[in-house]
């Protein structure tokens, strides 16, 4: 039944998601103006923005998931679907894993995706191409966990908004120092297996213990 | 074994009382320790052959550290038990650690960088981990306020930001270790190590001293804000009442 529960919140999710197309592009939207202020602020030249290259796409990776968070529990909480999943038989940690996973499927995944055009126009060699890919694969869903926590924690707000980013982002340091290290070692030309591992393990981490986390955020901001 | 003396610590007009005895005495025993430490660490102690006098910021910034850190600690331990039991008295103790803790950090940081100045040449350096996770620590302070700050209902800002206080322990064995994990500015474990501290006893006792001294102000800090805490949490009882009543607040 569990199983079922979970299969059935991330098709729901997904199916809610995929009929708000403005909604769902907002975040990729937004990370592609980021990437492309960048080059405007710091400047165009070719060595400056090798060199940034890297800080550029996690950094905004980091914001414009974000940005997508508010929307994670905040529809359900107001139209009281997400008291009904609460008192439903499936365990809540299912039921926010799976939220999480559709969460993620809408606006990690397309980050992922994008990311290696804003990697090549920023000069990085092709060659890294598959280390930062495989690095966002491993860094966006744990992104997303911890987003998860920071929305639970505020979805009982009226003005939840703006203090997501001051609960989540001081959390999110490990994982931006292993992806941009994993993302530098590659670009180097060197093996990044030490900090890709490390991100797999704090993906593993996030995911175990963030359910549990959001969870119980999530019953208490219902109350 | 009887454990009715513990209990008894999570009734507020208990704990209010026993806080308002032990107070000056802490509070008198933390400004004696803090004294005699400041005296062996400023007068006593030998100059440091590397960093003459300078080294002597140790006897500030490594208790204010330390308790920074302590205090998140204490506020997550406390804010774990009050979420799990339902203890009102844990979620207090939380809510009084909090801007202690976030007011050590601060002067952990500046006192570090008063020190880094002229012994690495910097106030600040990103590359080194302990200084950027130990800000990380100020933010998740920061944070935990803010997130109490907007939530309305306290019974709810108790909880969501128990949450909160203990998902952020994370980054309390990130700063520990963090000079062992990643070479750095900083220096390796001085104190506890498996072949015994290497500093100096002329050095060590002091500084000890200091941090025993740090961590009874925070204690004794700590119980002055928790008689506060919960004299507003409790102003509708009646044992509140009739101490106000007898003009004793």
């Amino acid at each position: 039944m569990n199983m079922r529960g979970f299969i059935q919140i991330l098709t729901r999710d997904l199916k809610v998601a995929l009929r708000r197309w403005s909604e769902l592009c907002n975040p990729l939207i937004f990370f592609l103006i980021v990437a492309s202020l960048f080059p405007l602020a710091i400047s165009p030249e070719a060595s400056d923005l090798k060199e940034v290259g890297t800080g550029v796409l996690w950094i905004s990776a980091l914001l414009s998931s974000l940005l997508a968070l508010d929307g994670l529990f905040r529809d359900d909480a107001e139209d009281g679907s997400m008291e009904q999943l609460v008192l439903s038989p499936v365990p809540l940690t299912i039921i926010i894993a799976a939220k999480i996973l559709a969460h993620w499927l809408i606006t990690g995944l397309p980050l992922v995706v994008i990311a290696p055009v804003i990697a090549l126009s920023y000069y990085m060699p092709v060659d890294a191409l598959t280390t930062l890919i495989l690095a966002l694969i491993l860094a966006t869903p744990t992104l997303s966990v911890l987003g998860a926590i920071g929305a639970a924690l505020t979805v009982g707000l009226r003005r939840g908004g703006p203090i997501v980013g001051l609960l989540v982002l001081p959390l999110t340091g490990p994982v931006l120092i292993f992806g941009t290290l994993a993302t530098d070692l590659a670009v180097q030309g060197e093996s990044a297996a030490g900090p890709l591992y490390l991100l797999g393990a704090l993906l593993a981490l996030a995911v175990v213990l963030g359910p549990l986390a959001t969870s119980a955020a999530v019953r208490v901001s219902l109350e | 074994m009887n454990l009715r003396w513990f209990y008894k610590l999570a009734s507020p007009p208990y704990f209010y009382r026993l806080a308002g005895t032990l107070g000056p005495w802490l509070g008198g025993l933390s400004i004696a320790l803090i004294v005699a430490g400041a005296y062996g660490g400023l007068v006593l102690a030998p100059p440091d052959y590397l960093q003459g006098d300078g080294f002597r910021m140790i006897y500030v910034h490594v208790p204010s550290a330390y308790l920074g850190m302590m205090a998140y600690v204490v506020m997550a331990t406390a804010a774990a038990i009050g979420f799990i039991w339902r203890i009102k008295l844990a979620h207090a103790v939380a809510v009084s650690a909090a801007p202690l803790g976030a007011s050590f950090t601060f002067l952990g940081l500046v006192t570090g960088a008063i020190w880094g100045k002229p012994m690495w040449g910097t106030f600040w350096q990103w590359s080194d981990a302990r200084l950027v996770f130990f800000l990380v620590l100020f933010f998740l302070y920061m944070g935990y306020l803010a997130l109490r700050e907007v939530t309305e209902d306290r019974d709810k800002a108790d909880r969501l930001s128990a949450v909160l206080a203990v998902v952020g322990v994370i980054n309390i064995p990130i700063i520990h270790y963090s000079v062992e994990w990643w070479t750095t500015l900083h220096q390796g474990p001085t104190i506890t190590r498996l072949d015994g501290p290497s500093i100096t006893m002329d050095m060590l006792a002091p500084l000890l001293v200091m941090i025993a001294g740090f961590s009874v102000f925070f204690v004794w800090l700590l119980f002055v804000r928790l008689q506060g805490e919960i004299l507003v949490r409790e102003q509708k009882s009646r044992w509140t009442q009739e101490l106000m009543q007898r003009g004793r607040v």
